[in-house]
């Protein structure tokens, strides 16, 4: 249905099998979004983009097609909360902790119909793809969109991958927030949320022996390079757990293409783990990896609801790369430095 | 518009996972989708709900998710009006655009009880517990919001010309 659809009202940017991949990992990566860009999508983690200074939501099915019918649809202008960052992460320490810790700090209606913002001297210290990622789930906050202060780093990401011209806002002077936070990236630990809610947060270090018998290391939140990158250092020369199963999921195929030529994916499947192509695939429960009763998963996805990923019965713990695969080496939820 | 129904109860952060799991998300049929509704959180739902009931709920309902499916599967199983602390805001927007009755109170959220009968006009903002005569006051939807609902949904509002 889709591809008719796409071949009759000649939709360039339609991507079947053998060049798709998650779509909030595709879409920046083609230069779909840029900088000031006002983008709606028919899936909730379309607040990824915020991460390039776009203002962008989710929506539903019908509010995506008369979006695409009339180019137009209404919003609510939103209050924003202001996260202020500063200082910059310690080794094994991601975006992935921050947005965790910060859902943990909010709840995850903490933001709801609110816009998150992100800014201060410590934002030009982390990623693109640490932003892409807490951006991704800033609606697991309940928020409407999340947002990053554009800098250098942002215009150079844009600049390799979009012909597109950026266009570049800037918070007013004199903006009134609801609340603002400060945030010491310095002090942000390996953070896990536990089951069945994102907010449920815990660092590594003040938890208890929590066996698994899952690790999954992909997803829209954390399935990029830099994921795969630094899931690899971490498993390089070292083994899955017994009982575990491992799987890695690229999220695009010039992802996977890329963690190929790097030798990662080598180092993974050395390692006892499974690569797969760019899915989705366990993260909703659609298939590689559903949970049987009693299971737990440590998984770089952002969802850990009741039986998300599979049995009612089963259990997702949420976490970075770093977590996940430092936990397929043990068999038991961890941090890198156990096992550097 | 005008609803009575029997009340059905749940608590917060209900999400779209537990509203329709997504391993029945391959049909896009309503009666397959509302046979499943609830299912992992409330085994009986699709047994006990009756045509017209009223499910109420606490903070963030509809959390995660944008499918449609959600309060596609809700609506189709019979219950006609939710009312929640908060609704999750893609949640919120769907329900308007399926035509799926919602109202957000929190007072009344907190002293109707699972079982109630309640009574709810949404052109007011006004919500009787019948079982116990207290009467809690909401803020109606915006105007253009119940043109939307008026109109049949945000498709129908759009091919009418309604919607600009």
């Amino acid at each position: 249905m889709c591809r008719d659809f796409c071949d009759e009202k000649e939709v360039t940017n339609f991507y079947d099998v053998g060049q798709m991949g998650i779509e909030h990992a595709l879409l920046p990566e083609k230069g779909l979004v840029v900088c000031g860009d006002a983008v709606i999508g028919a899936d909730s983690h379309t607040c990824t983009y915020g991460a390039l200074g776009a203002f962008s939501t989710g929506i539903g099915s019908t509010d995506m097609a008369c979006g695409m019918a009339t180019g137009k649809t209404w919003f609510k202008v939103p209050s924003a909360i202001k996260f202020e960052l500063k200082g910059s992460l310690n080794k094994y320490v991601t975006g992935k902790d921050v947005i965790l810790h910060i859902i943990g700090m909010i709840g995850v209606d903490g933001a709801l119909y609110r816009s998150m913002e992100f800014t201060g001297e410590g934002l030009h210290n982390l990623s693109v793809s640490d932003r892409l990622c807490m951006a991704n789930m800033a609606i697991e906050a309940g928020a409407k969109n999340g947002i990053f202060e554009v800098d250098e780093k942002t215009l150079e990401y844009v600049k390799e991958h979009s012909k597109r011209e950026p266009k570049v806002y800037k918070a007013d002077d004199d903006a009134e927030y609801d609340e603002t936070y400060v945030i010491d990236l310095s002090e942000i630990k390996p953070t896990v949320a536990f089951p069945h809610l994102p907010e449920n947060t815990h660092t590594v270090d003040e938890i208890d022996e929590i066996k698994i018998d899952q690790v999954v290391i992909g997803s829209c939140t954390n399935g990029r390079l830099e994921d795969l990158e630094i899931a690899a250092e971490i498993m390089q020369g070292k083994k899955v757990a017994k009982n575990v199963r491992a799987i890695i999921i690229p999220a695009t195929q010039k992802i996977y293409l890329e963690a190929m030529e790097k030798g990662y994916l080598k180092t993974f499947i050395e390692a006892g783990a499974v690569v797969s192509t760019p899915t989705c695939g366990p993260c909703l429960g659609g298939h590689m990896g559903i949970l049987a009763e009693g299971e737990r998963a440590v998984a770089t996805t952002n969802r850990n609801f009741v039986g998300r990923m599979g049995h009612v019965d089963s259990e997702i713990y949420l976490a970075s790369p770093a977590v996940a695969a430092a936990s397929a080496i043990t068999g038991k939820i961890s941090e890198a430095k156990e096992v550097m | 518009m005008k609803f009575e129904g029997k009340v059905i109860k749940y608590g917060d952060n209900v999400d779209t996972d537990v509203i329709i799991p997504a391993r029945y998300l391959n049909t896009s049929d309503k009666k397959e989708l509302s046979a499943h509704c609830m299912e992992d959180p409330d085994a009986d739902f699709t047994k006990k709900v009756q045509a017209g009931d009223i499910m109420v709920a606490g903070f963030n309902f509809g959390c995660g998710s944008s499918r449609e499916h959600a309060p596609i599967a809700i609506k189709e199983s019979g219950i006609s009006l939710v009312i929640a602390k908060s609704f999750a805001r893609i949640f919120y927007r769907n329900s308007i655009n399926i035509g799926l009755a919602i109202l957000e109170c929190p007072e009344a959220v907190d002293a109707i009880e699972d079982g109630h009968t309640v009574e709810a006009d949404l052109d007011k903002g006004v919500i009787t517990d019948k079982t116990t005569g207290k009467e809690f006051k909401t803020e109606p939807f915006p105007e253009f919001i119940q043109n939307i609902i008026t109109n049949g949904g945000l498709v129908e509002s759009i091919k009418n010309g309604s919607f600009k």
